[in-house]
């Protein structure tokens, strides 16, 4: 059954069987294509692998962490104290500090993201924009553990120069917040850019023919028109933000802790993870498993997230023709 | 401004004259302010860039205050260690070192068949024994240099103050150590370039595979589309594209360290035969636990292919159809097609894919954690089943240590790494503008 087509000018099927025999011209089994079709098509099932050891690799460890260690669901999604030495399994305050610390980098990233996209997109010149992307790009392109470095031996001392030591403390989410913030501004700045840079020139042509200035087309024409880039944009920084492990492990503290002063030390769902598996785990003990159902609802959220911002795309977009 | 214009009554008239120029310049005035903001915005990446840059450099290289145990002038009496002879050297440890340490030292090797250089280690380490006191970022050393001066004296009388680079050759070339003055970074320079080479074996046969796939076969119905069967296994098969296409979108939004645990749960412990290379029975045993270069590499090949697969995708994308509707007339095949015609044109592009997934494996430093990456290691890696370390955890485990020292090491590190991804980007550059001008004079 398996037929390659050998060219583009396959003969059509309608032909008799007979004739096209005589001719030569039958489309011919070529078992090397073959092989190369089906190794070709098995590369490209890697990645739908990758996603189904994902979870289930995830689910399970969780799901013998549900059944085996005795904690419930409920107590793991609502309880407010992680201490697994004690068996209090609750994720709450690791949460809690995945979210303020986002949210500390959205903070950040917002302002400074869009501003600088709206002035490569409507503002500067071929030869600004020449200089000034690529500078963005390679703040994209600095390893995450140098920015945690930079947390830590920088932003953290400035913090508490200006705030004062007592106030701010040496681990804090403050500090990871604002450099997860700018790590994920170059991606903020260039998806937006892409998405208003997108909006045909004809509808700024429009608007500057009404007479309306750069800013006003800008903020009113073109930002709108855009919104669903931009939305979408910010969705997939903030799932960034919430998978960040190396910044949050290095400045935000070691220690879980429910608590919505950002001056505090608390640590994060990646950090847990990255601390905890840092030392010597062994395999199959309770603490190995907690870290899968960490991990789990870790890519449930940020999934979430990546789907959201696809149809969001797909779905509030303005079509212009 | 412009909330004046929305207010007006649509039938009523326009201000006129000085008034409409009032509006007219505020509105100006506006846009002028927000044009600066948005500037600023940018700007402040630029700023962010230049601190980083600062505290980087400012800290991989300073001055350091060394006190040592027992002053060498007054042991030597004024002379360089380097000027002693072996049996003054000799003579020097047997006055100085307690016995207890002597026999140690000569049952690791027999003191007298050592060389000069070694003893002189040895004096340095067992008798002079130099311990950092104090740790001055490049800032203190240019601008504060007699504050930090008098402060040393004050409470370090003896210490002395002098400028170190962090960065040297020493530092480069010499194994892990404990001691900060002493450590260097080869075993995680050597880890990390393991780890690129089989991530990279790994990840681009796969990645291009799989980009080729969906470009270039996803419009072939491989089946008969005559009968029933053939007609659904085809639609089967389109559906299958757009899912792993999707997926692949998916994955590349899946945070890193989600994939350092699946490298736990399926390359180190799972698949432990393979990657502790027992299976070839060439397992050490310090490496049985899978916890290898191999386990890494494995990791790290999933967690760059999405990158690989989209910028492959975007490079044949660019590929004119027409080559390939020539290519198809002249009689070759699919394959013959993609390898003789799509590919070498698409290769720049593929090329600026790999740089990308290159620097961001250089980088990455949270999977490995997971999957285990040793923190301390002396020896260098010798194949991909030995234990490893890279520089990113090199770094991460050096800027998490309170002491000053380890920071300004941690910085150094940095500068290297930075270097090494520098070196990457650059070189691959320019063997892509390499190709593009060969191929366009050809």
């Amino acid at each position: 059954m398996l037929e390659l087509e050998h060219s583009v000018n396959a003969p059509v099927a309608s032909e008799p069987l007979q004739e096209r025999r005589a001719s030569g011209l039958r489309r011919r089994i070529r078992p090397g294509e073959t092989f190369i079709q089906i190794l070709l098509f098995l590369c490209a099932c890697v990645s739908i692998a990758t996603t189904f050891s994902i979870v289930i690799v995830l689910s399970r460890e969780a799901l013998s962490f549900f059944t085996e260690a005795g904690v419930s669901v409920g107590q793991f999604l609502t309880g407010t104290t992680w201490r697994p030495g004690a068996g209090h399994f609750g994720v709450l305050p690791l949460v809690n500090a995945t979210i303020l610390t986002s949210l500390i980098a959205m903070l950040v990233a917002l302002p400074l993201g869009l501003g600088a996209a709206l002035y490569l997109s409507e503002y500067a010149s071929a030869r600004i924009r020449g200089v000034l992307k690529p500078t963005l790009e390679l703040l994209a392109g600095i390893p995450t553990v140098v920015y945690g470095y930079f947390a830590l031996t920088f932003v953290t001392p400035l913090l508490r120069r200006v705030l004062g030591a007592e106030t701010v403390q040496i681990y804090n989410m403050l500090s990871a917040g604002i450099v997860v913030g700018i790590l994920i501004t170059p991606l903020v700045a260039t998806l937006s850019e892409d998405a208003l840079s997108a909006v045909p020139d004809g509808l700024r042509n429009a608007s500057f023919g009404l007479g309306a200035t750069r800013w006003e087309t800008a903020i009113k024409v073109v930002f709108p028109a855009a919104s669903s880039g931009v939305i979408a944009a910010c969705m997939v920084a903030m799932a960034r933000a919430m998978g960040e492990t190396m910044v949050v492990a290095l400045a935000a503290g070691a220690s879980p802790n429910l608590s919505l002063n950002p001056f505090e030390p608390a640590e994060t769902m990646t950090g847990h993870i990255a601390r905890i598996s840092g030392g010597d785990l062994s395999y199959g003990t309770i603490d190995y498993q907690s870290l899968f159902a960490i991990g789990l609802l870790l890519f449930g959220m940020t999934l979430l997230l990546n789907i959201l911002s696809r149809w969001v795309v797909r779905h509030v977009r303005e079509v212009y023709d | 401004m412009d909330s004046n214009l929305s207010q007006l009554p649509a039938a009523s008239v326009l201000p006129e004259g000085a008034a409409m120029m009032r509006i007219i310049r505020m509105r100006r005035l506006v846009g002028g302010i927000w044009r600066r903001i948005t500037l600023s915005c940018t700007l402040a990446g630029v700023v962010i860039l230049l601190l980083l840059g600062f505290s980087i450099v400012n800290d991989a290289f300073g001055a350091v205050a060394v006190q040592s145990k027992v002053e060498l002038a007054q042991l030597t009496g004024g002379r360089a260690l380097e000027a002693l002879s072996r049996t003054e050297l000799l003579a020097l440890l047997e006055a100085n070192v307690r016995t207890r340490v002597l026999r140690a030292l000569d049952r690791e090797r027999p003191l007298a068949m050592r060389d000069a250089a070694d003893l002189r280690t040895i004096v340095a380490t067992e008798i002079i024994q130099p311990e950092i006191v104090g740790v001055y970022p490049l800032s203190d050393w240019l601008f504060r240099r007699e504050a930090i001066t008098t402060e040393l004296k004050a409470q370090h009388p003896r210490a002395e103050l002098r400028f170190r680079s962090w960065l040297s050759a020493q530092f480069l070339g010499t194994a892990m150590s404990s001691q900060a003055l002493e450590a260097g970074i080869r075993t995680a320079i050597l880890g990390s370039c393991w780890m690129l080479l089989l991530t990279m074996l790994i990840a681009f046969p796969l990645g291009i595979g799989a980009a080729l796939y969906l470009e270039e076969y996803t419009s072939v119905c491989p089946f008969d589309d005559r009968s029933r069967l053939g007609r659904w296994l085809n639609h089967l098969l389109s559906r299958a594209a757009t899912l792993i296409q999707v997926n692949i979108y998916n994955l590349a939004g899946v945070p890193s360290i989600i994939y350092g645990m699946l490298g736990l749960a399926i390359f180190v412990r799972a698949l432990e035969s393979l990657t502790s290379g027992r299976m070839f029975g060439m397992a050490s045993a310090a490496t049985a636990n899978g916890r290898t270069i191999l386990a890494a590499s494995l990791t790290m090949a999933l967690l760059v292919l999405p990158v690989v697969i989209i910028s492959t995708q975007e490079a044949l994308r660019a590929v004119p159809s027409s080559l390939r509707q020539a290519s198809f007339g002249l009689g070759a095949t699919r394959w013959q097609t993609i390898w003789r015609v799509v590919l070498p044109s698409a290769l720049p592009g593929i090329l600026t894919g790999a740089i990308l997934a290159v620097s961001r494996a250089i980088g990455e430093t949270a999977p490995l954690i997971v999957v285990g990456a040793s923190t301390f290691i002396l020896t260098d890696p010798s194949g991909p089943f030995s234990r490893f370390t890279v520089l990113p955890i090199q770094i991460y485990n050096w800027t998490s240590r309170p002491q000053e020292e380890f920071r300004a090491i941690a910085a150094a590190a940095i500068i290297v790494l930075l270097l090494l991804l520098l070196i990457t980007n650059a070189s691959a550059i320019i063997l892509r503008n390499h190709m593009r001008v060969k191929r366009s004079s050809s």
